[in-house]
């Protein structure tokens, strides 16, 4: 077997927001082109862990490691430069810029690589048509095509997806997902998705999270719907479960 | 009458330019200097040192002058004003008046407190005119500080819709985080818009030097002109400060026909119309139009005078 290389490695990473330890004592370990489905209910945690990952929210505690290289103290911008991307949650577009601009943007400021402005429109072509309009104006689907295509065009290692999924119409998840099934083995992604049928076909590892804790972690494949249920709800059937 | 409204919009240029500077730090930085007047007086003074001091031509002073001015705005920004909006709203407002009072204090004690004026030193070109027909008189240096100003923000548009540079600054305007998520560095844009803005301080610190003069504590009186400018053309938009910036200078010169000391005043007047016309806008907004507006506040006269 060929060694496989660790993309992100989390040890002991805390996340605060003031007083709340929104993220416990958290170790993750995601290896190069592995494709991770993040679920969990509102408040788990995970939208943090995200932005922790990227470089928008500090770790209080731990470190965090990009393909073995220490990034704790890097700050998001350079993140980025170091191969790190992340498509937030609420996409947050620059409105008053257009479709082109906000992917100029990107490609401009993150790494040089395979993906260009063109190349991110063949991969997503319903953006194409849009190229010249400010992105303020667009329909939820076409925010989140343009917010992963502005996530590509910096030619991350890892992709950071949050909420792919979140208020979109059924066909535009399918668009969406079908564009990002191309992206599998090519780079290291993490998605948090609320649909759990999608979550689980789509990733090829499944993590749920509960109250800043990681409850469940394994193949799709192999995990029983109650098994999540429970990890979803933070249900531990074991009588000596541990809570920290 | 035609004569003011030319004068007025030659003076305009130099509003436009001194209100430029103020929209680009509020528009990107979300940073308002309250010693943004007090910068232009000191431009106005370093190029003044440059020329009675060191000998230099205006021309070389100013190219000199504004270097230092972008540089100044860089290391205030990077130094002062980043820890400044860390401490919430007021903080920033306390930190540039402190630094207006002490840049005012420091240049009286540095330069004397006599009016200055650059005029005496760029020969004839301070009274120098072209006649049009009609008898009226275009002076050539409001002439050429018009073409400056326009050309110096037609430029700063350029750039800001055009270059890399400016899709950033745009960009960290708009949203900060989602800007760093793509690569920028929002502290690093917003030095270099601090250093962009204090230089079209300066800039026009030395058009005031120019056609006028220049005493330490004029700060202050700038600053209003610029928020007057600032406000009628409206935030974030260069094509809207120029405008603003041209009402401005109109209104004080036509004012300037009904009697000299209403020049100043008509300035202000414009301003309150404006600023009053776009809040009545948003009044009117919120409560569904003109007319629910208009009923709105008659029946609110109407139950307070019924109390009283």
């Amino acid at each position: 077997m060929t060694d496989v290389k660790i993309a992100l490695a989390l040890s002991g990473a805390v996340g605060r927001h003031g007083q709340l330890q929104a993220i416990k004592p958290l170790s993750l370990t995601v290896s190069e082109n592995e494709v991770v489905a993040l679920i969990g209910a509102n408040g788990a945690g995970k939208t943090t862990l995200m932005r922790m990952i990227a470089g928008l929210h500090p770790l209080a505690e731990g470190v965090l490691h990009l393909f073995g290289a220490d990034v704790t103290a890097m700050r998001a911008h350079d993140r980025v430069k170091a191969g790190i991307a992340l498509s937030p949650e609420g996409r947050r577009l620059f409105g008053d810029l257009t479709v082109r601009e906000n992917l100029m943007i990107a490609a401009e400021n993150g790494r040089r690589g395979d993906w260009t402005v063109p190349s991110a429109c063949d991969a997503f072509p319903q953006i194409t048509p849009l190229l010249n309009r400010p992105a303020g104006g667009l329909s939820g689907g076409q925010r989140q095509a343009v917010a992963i295509a502005r996530a590509l065009v910096s030619n991350p290692s890892v992709l950071l997806l949050d909420e792919v999924s979140l208020g979109l119409s059924p066909a535009a998840v399918d668009g969406v997902y079908h564009s990002l099934t191309a992206l599998r083995g090519a780079m290291t992604m993490i998605v948090v998705e609320q649909d759990l049928t999608r979550a689980m076909s789509f990733a090829g590892r499944l993590i749920c999270m509960a109250e800043g804790r990681l409850e469940l972690d394994g193949n799709p494949a192999t995990l029983t719907r109650d098994q999540i249920t429970n990890a979803y709800f933070g249900i531990h059937k074991t009588a000596g479960a541990t809570h920290g | 009458m035609v004569d003011a409204l030319i004068q007025g919009l030659l003076l305009g240029g130099y509003y436009a330019v001194l209100a430029a500077g103020l929209s680009l730090m509020f528009g990107v930085v979300r940073f308002i200097n309250l010693a943004h007047g007090d910068m232009a007086v000191l431009g106005a003074m370093i190029a003044l040192w440059l020329v009675q001091g060191m000998g230099l031509g205006v021309g070389w002073a100013i190219a000199a002058t504004l270097p230092v001015m972008a540089a100044l705005g860089w290391l205030m920004q990077r130094f002062i004003f980043e820890r400044a909006l860390q401490g919430g709203f007021l903080v920033p407002i306390l930190t540039t008046i402190g630094l207006g009072a002490a840049f005012q204090n420091g240049m009286f004690g540095l330069f004397g407190s006599e009016t200055k004026s650059l005029g005496a030193h760029i020969g004839t070109l301070s009274w120098a005119s072209w006649e049009l027909p009609g008898g009226i008189f275009l002076g050539q240096l409001p002439v050429f500080m018009f073409l400056t100003a326009v050309l110096v923000l037609g430029a700063l548009h350029l750039m800001l819709t055009r270059t890399a540079f400016g899709r950033a600054v745009r960009a960290t305007a708009s949203d900060a985080d989602a800007a760093s998520l793509c690569g920028i560095d929002p502290r690093r844009v917003h030095r270099g818009a601090a250093a962009i803005a204090v230089a079209l301080a300066g800039l026009a610190g030395i058009f005031l030097g120019l056609r006028a003069q220049v005493t330490p504590f004029a700060g202050p009186m700038l600053l209003i002109f610029a928020f007057e400018a600032v406000v009628i053309g409206g935030i974030g938009s260069l094509r809207g400060t120029l405008i603003g910036g041209l009402a401005l200078g109109v209104a004080q010169t036509v004012g300037g026909l009904i009697s000299a000391q209403f020049s100043i005043l008509a300035g202000h007047v414009v301003f309150l119309a404006v600023l009053g016309w776009r809040m009545s806008q948003g009044a009117a907004a919120d409560r569904g139009g003109w007319r629910a507006a208009w009923a709105a506040l008659i029946t609110r006269r109407k139950i307070t005078r019924g109390k009283a």
